[in-house]
């Protein structure tokens, strides 16, 4: 088991170095200059100037590249130019709004797509079964950002019962919070329904075809027991260890439903760093994101070895 | 219930109410979300609607773009016009308790000019010294007249920061500013919220009305509106000139509307680069000029802003002292956009229009290459982010660029950086020697007839050369529940709250 | 695919859904999983659908009732009647022509973004797979890192990298979903180089790269299909989302993704805007998943 452990961290060091260099230079090679975009309408050339010795950007991009790693490595991931604060304090100050809109939009999905999935799996091949699939994949064929807009004019203009945009912390007030975060998350939540649904069914088919699931049967358990007890007990843990890998999903999904809903998260702070050159910002975002999701990667994979000691022999 | 304990009880109830009011909160909903809020650092409109409730500025301007008092009451100009003497208010104060006087003003303005980075430089360049001539007079001594000035004194420029904590920030000033105006600085959460209280000490104290501001930058206009419509928000700015005719039906809600300072127009790479001498559209004035007779300016202003908008041709509005009465707004003409083509032998010109990827720029792209297309043009619109965009601007690497201007309140902040030679936002790269005189003189010129008079012969060369197509004056929209009042609609687009309360 | 296979396909490529995978079928199974596909009804409408959608685009000018580039001033966002059937928009086009000359560039970005994908992530899978060692680690933390970055940031900073149009946004999403294929197809080579025919091969004598084109790659075909089929679902919602954002095809130019986009700020007072492109989006991409779920149940050795 250790070695196993062992040569997983081993592998993630390259691949984080490989996504900083990536991040940089793919940023690094945005056309536009960021000191322009930040410059302000009158363009003032001396800003312009000082702006460019701030930001370094008259060094080469490999030195440019050692400024910011050495930074990273002492906890600095640099400041944002265009609100003056350290990309640390944006990140801690948004990162809980995202996480808590991904966890209740798992939530949702779990809601949605496990009953879905383990109904799909039982009645194979029925109307059930298509009705279940279809049901899930709506979700994940519109657009989320379309979704949203809809359900803000249904909800908030219409009939008024859910706040249409903001975020109140749930510190501050729980009930306001889960009423502006209920619709963003149902819409992030319904994509990712679709996905643990097919992961459902699937595990679920290989599952009930098992020794244990006929033995089960000849002793004459219910139905029900079977495949609840036994049957989703077992499948539940490749659907969870997948829906760990849903990560980077939620947060593309996030993306898009942060920009409709105005919610403060990572997602809109990303968006609008790309769109003005704030390096720093999209630099030290996209390293925590991917530095997480390998993490989250590792732990699914550990727990998955730990069940299954087949795979630990390798 | 016995009597006293009914007296009684009435008593406590009038004696409790005003503790037990509760704090009248007024939320703002912005387009975007304001950059630093540091009066000399800071470079977006938006952030000036901030400030316009937390930053008293020397002077303010009223609706007819009149300079009026703020923290200043008075001023005198000089003979020569190279000294102003300003006079300051009495018994101001800062938000941290400081007191405001000349060595305060003295040492914003010095931050202004000399704090790296700092974007009042070139609006104050003209300054060479600040006089401290008594605790409420300073006297700013310039190297030559400079009109525009006070203009700039009601801006940003103008805007007085606490001595003591601007020194102690420094550069971070902007996380936790300290100004003289009506609320100050409580928090800020980047792209959430701007939250300021009232500020009891406030000179103007009887002219407000609410306990605290709260601004949430929401960027889309749909969004903005839903939330004003749902009560959470009380007034929002940049309405969506699509959606002015449905708030209009609706009993709860009122609209507001002013024509800007600034302008839309369409800028001609002239002679920034190359690029210019290859294109017909650059090279040839003819070929400008029937460009822009082949646009109906009044249908742009129909179908790309819904009718909100006031056409025009100047760097001013018609309505402004400043417009050229010598050079009106051309009607669509389609023969003679045809005629000058033909004489220029070049029936159908080509040529890309950069575009940002704004839904407006888009709407007026479309139209524009629609509307020239029937006098020949083949219009190619090349769709480019805003950063990029600036980029190749810059460089000269661009045929023609939908560009707008935001406005100053004076005419020169208006023209002087776009048309004169070499200036940074000169993306026409447009160079007259004459034009160049006139406009240095138009600063230097002390009064608005002999002003006017320069800026008239300006526009007769400026708009026969065409470096810059004017369209249109956008209308500033506003809309706020009914139960707000006191909303004054002032040019420069901002929301000031001196005298605006709920019913 | 059962048992010890399965967990060490999922151990190598560390995709735990691998375990649904077909086995690789011998090649004269094909026939067979085409028509159990063809047996399922959902899989055939929305097959039926896709195939309308096509001949949409293919014929479009003949199809489409009005030129979709005509703008007509005073009919601006007139609501649908005889004249525009399914209305206009913020310049008086026609939205039933627009809708129909879109599914061109849907249909395009869908399709050309995964066959980007293909054309890059199944060599470099294969390769990796094949050839295992050194080139194998190499591909393998690149493509990690390139998967630890989330899909639509990656895409939105090629997109803004390269130029808004809708050719960039082919290539920037097409290069975004590269990840998963090549995970795909490592996973699947390695699983198959295993198996006896390969082994036998190989004990023949044949050259490497002949045994990976002829005896390999058919049969890593059935998953890479399945997952092409769900990759072109998503790519023509992440077109969408990118012109979203202003990223994307390009006005005048239709597609479905920027006509909403103009849309959504019209959706009170011109709702008929939205609802074309986003009908069509939503039909096109429920059906590429139908179809994809369709194939994999189709190649599943279970199915009786």
């Amino acid at each position: 088991m250790l070695t196993f452990v062992a040569r997983r961290i081993a592998t993630i060091v390259p691949t984080l170095v490989f996504v900083s260099m990536l991040i940089f230079g793919l940023q690094q090679l945005l056309p536009g200059d960021p000191a322009k975009v930040l410059a302000g309408e009158e363009q003032d050339p001396a800003v312009i100037a000082h702006l460019r010795a701030t930001m370094h950007l008259d060094k080469p991009l490999p030195i440019r590249y050692l400024y910011w790693m050495r930074g990273v490595l002492h906890g600095d991931l640099g400041e944002s130019q265009r609100s003056q604060q350290p990309v640390t304090t944006l990140i801690a100050e948004k990162l809980p709004v995202t996480l808590e809109l991904a966890c209740l939009a798992i939530i949702i999905a779990l809601a949605i797509g496990i009953p879905a999935g383990v109904v799909a799996a039982v009645k194979r091949g029925s109307a059930w079964d298509y009705g279940a699939s279809v049901f899930a994949l709506w979700g994940l064929s519109t657009p989320n950002f379309w979704l949203g807009i809809m359900l803000i004019l249904l909800f908030s203009v219409t009939l008024g019962w859910l706040p249409a945009s903001g975020y109140v912390s749930p510190f501050e007030n729980l009930r306001e919070n889960l009423a502006a975060m209920i619709m963003p998350a149902f819409v992030l939540g319904n994509a990712i329904a679709a996905v643990l649904m097919r992961h459902t069914r699937s595990a679920m088919l290989q599952v009930l075809s098992q020794e244990y699931v006929r033995t089960a049967r000849a002793k004459g358990v219910s139905e029900r027991a079977v495949i609840l007890q036994h049957a989703l007990r077992n499948a539940l843990i490749p659907i969870i260890t997948l829906g760990a890998l849903e990560f980077g999903t939620l947060l593309s999904g996030a993306v898009l439903t942060e920009q409709v809903f105005t919610i403060p998260g990572f997602g809109k702070l990303i968006v609008d760093a790309v769109f003005n050159r704030d390096y720093a910002v999209v630099q030290g975002v996209v390293l925590v994101t991917a530095t997480a999701y390998i993490v989250l990667n590792f732990a699914a994979d550990v727990a998955y070895a730990f069940v299954n000691p087949r795979i630990r022999l390798r | 219930m016995s009597r006293p304990l009914r007296a009684a009880l009435v008593a406590a109830w009038v004696a409790l109410v005003p503790a037990l009011s509760i704090a009248q909160t007024l939320h703002i909903g912005l387009a975007e979300d304001p950059d630093v809020l540091d009066p000399t650092l800071a470079r977006t409109f938006v952030g000036r609607v901030v400030f316009a409730a937390m930053c008293d500025k020397l002077f303010d301007i009223d609706a007819k773009l009149a300079i009026v008092p703020q923290l200043a009451t008075g001023y005198q100009w000089s003979a020569d016009g190279k000294a102003l003497t300003i006079t300051l208010r009495p018994g101001v104060k800062f938000h941290d308790g400081e007191t405001m006087d000349a060595a305060a003003v003295k040492y914003s303005i010095e931050r202004h000019k000399t704090m790296p980075g700092s974007n009042r430089r070139g609006e104050l360049a003209p300054v060479s010294k600040v006089e401290v001539v008594s605790p409420l007079t300073v006297r700013l001594d310039l190297s030559a007249p400079f009109s525009p000035l006070l203009a700039q004194l009601a801006d940003r420029a103008g805007m007085i920061v606490a001595p003591k904590a601007a020194q102690q920030e420094g550069d971070k000033f902007g996380n936790h500013p300290v100004c003289a105006g009506p609320f100050r600085f409580v928090e800020r959460v980047p792209q959430d919220r701007i939250v300021l209280e009232r500020f009891p000490d406030y000179w103007d104290k009887a002219a407000i009305h609410f306990d605290r501001i709260v601004y949430t930058p929401i960027p889309d206009a749909s969004v903005r509106l839903a939330n004003l419509r749902s009560g959470q928000l009380d007034l929002i700015e940049r309405v969506a000139p699509s959606d002015m005719p449905q708030i209009a039906r609706d009993p709860k809600l009122r609209t507001s509307k002013i024509t800007e300072i600034g302008y839309q127009g369409i800028t001609i790479n002239v002679g920034k680069s190359d690029l210019a001498k290859q294109n017909p559209l650059g090279r040839d004035p003819r070929v400008r000029e029937a460009f822009e007779l082949s646009l109906d300016r009044q249908g742009i202003v129909q179908v790309a802003m819904d009718g909100e908008a006031d056409p025009g041709n100047q760097w001013v509005a018609q309505s402004s002292p400043f417009y050229a009465k010598n050079v009106p707004m051309p009607a669509r003409n389609l023969a003679r956009a045809k005629a000058l083509l033909a004489e220029a032998g070049v029936p159908h010109p080509s040529f890309t229009l950069m575009t940002a990827t704004t839904a407006d720029a888009q709407r007026i792209a479309q139209v524009v290459q629609a509307m020239a297309k029937e006098a020949g043009f083949d219009v190619k619109i090349q769709s480019t982010e805003f950063a990029t965009s600036l980029n190749l601007a810059d460089k000269g690497q661009f045929d023609a660029y939908v560009l707008a201007w935001s406005g100053r309140a004076d005419p020169d902040g208006n023209i002087f950086s776009f048309d004169a030679c070499k200036q940074p936002l000169n993306y026409a790269g447009y160079c007259n020697a004459e034009v160049d005189d006139l406009l240095k003189r138009a600063r230097t010129a002390p009064d608005v007839p002999t002003r006017a008079k320069l800026y008239s012969e300006v526009a007769a060369i400026v708009l026969k050369d065409r470096p810059i197509i004017y369209l249109y004056h956008r209308h500033w929209l506003y809309a706020y529940t009914s139960r707000l009042t006191g909303l004054r609609s002032i040019p420069d687009g901002l929301i000031r709250v001196q005298g605006l309360h709920f019913e | 695919m059962t048992g010890a296979a399965a967990d060490r396909l999922v151990a190598e490529t560390g995709v735990p859904g691998l375990a649904g995978v077909p086995a690789p079928v011998a090649l004269t199974g094909r026939t067979h999983w085409l028509k159990r596909l063809l047996r399922r009804p959902a899989a055939v409408v929305a097959l039926v659908v896709i195939a309308g959608f096509v001949v949409t685009a293919v014929f479009a000018p003949w199809i489409a009732p009005q030129d979709p580039l005509a703008a007509s001033f005073s009919e601006v966002r007139k609501p649908p009647s005889a004249a525009h059937w399914f209305g206009t928009d913020e310049i008086g086009r026609d939205i039933a022509s627009r809708v129909v000359f879109g599914a061109r560039a849907s249909l395009l970005a869908g399709v050309v973004s995964v066959l980007i994908s293909l054309a890059i992530g199944v060599p470099a899978g294969l390769l990796a797979g094949y050839a295992g060692g050194a080139i194998d680690m190499l591909l393998s933390r690149l493509t990690d890192a390139l998967l630890a970055c989330p899909f639509l940031i990656l895409a939105i900073a090629l997109s803004a990298f390269l130029g808004p149009s809708l050719t960039n946004a082919m290539i920037a999403i097409g290069i975004s979903a590269t990840p998963a294929f090549v995970r795909l197809a490592r996973g699947t080579t390695l699983a198959v180089k295993a198996e006896d025919f390969v082994l036998a091969a190989r004990a023949i004598g044949n050259a490497p790269w002949r045994i990976a084109l002829r005896h390999v790659l058919p049969n890593i075909v059935p998953p890479l299909l399945v997952q092409a089929t769900l990759a072109i679902a998503a790519a023509v919602i992440a077109e969408a989302s990118l012109s979203f954002l202003g990223l994307g095809q390009q006005p005048p130019q239709p597609s479905w993704g920027s006509m909403l986009n103009t849309a959504k700020d019209y959706l009170d007072n011109a709702p008929w805007m939205a609802l074309w492109p986003g009908l069509s989006i939503f039909l096109l991409v429920l059906s590429f998943n139908l179809v994809g779920d369709g194939l994999r149940d189709a190649l599943d050795p279970r199915e009786a």
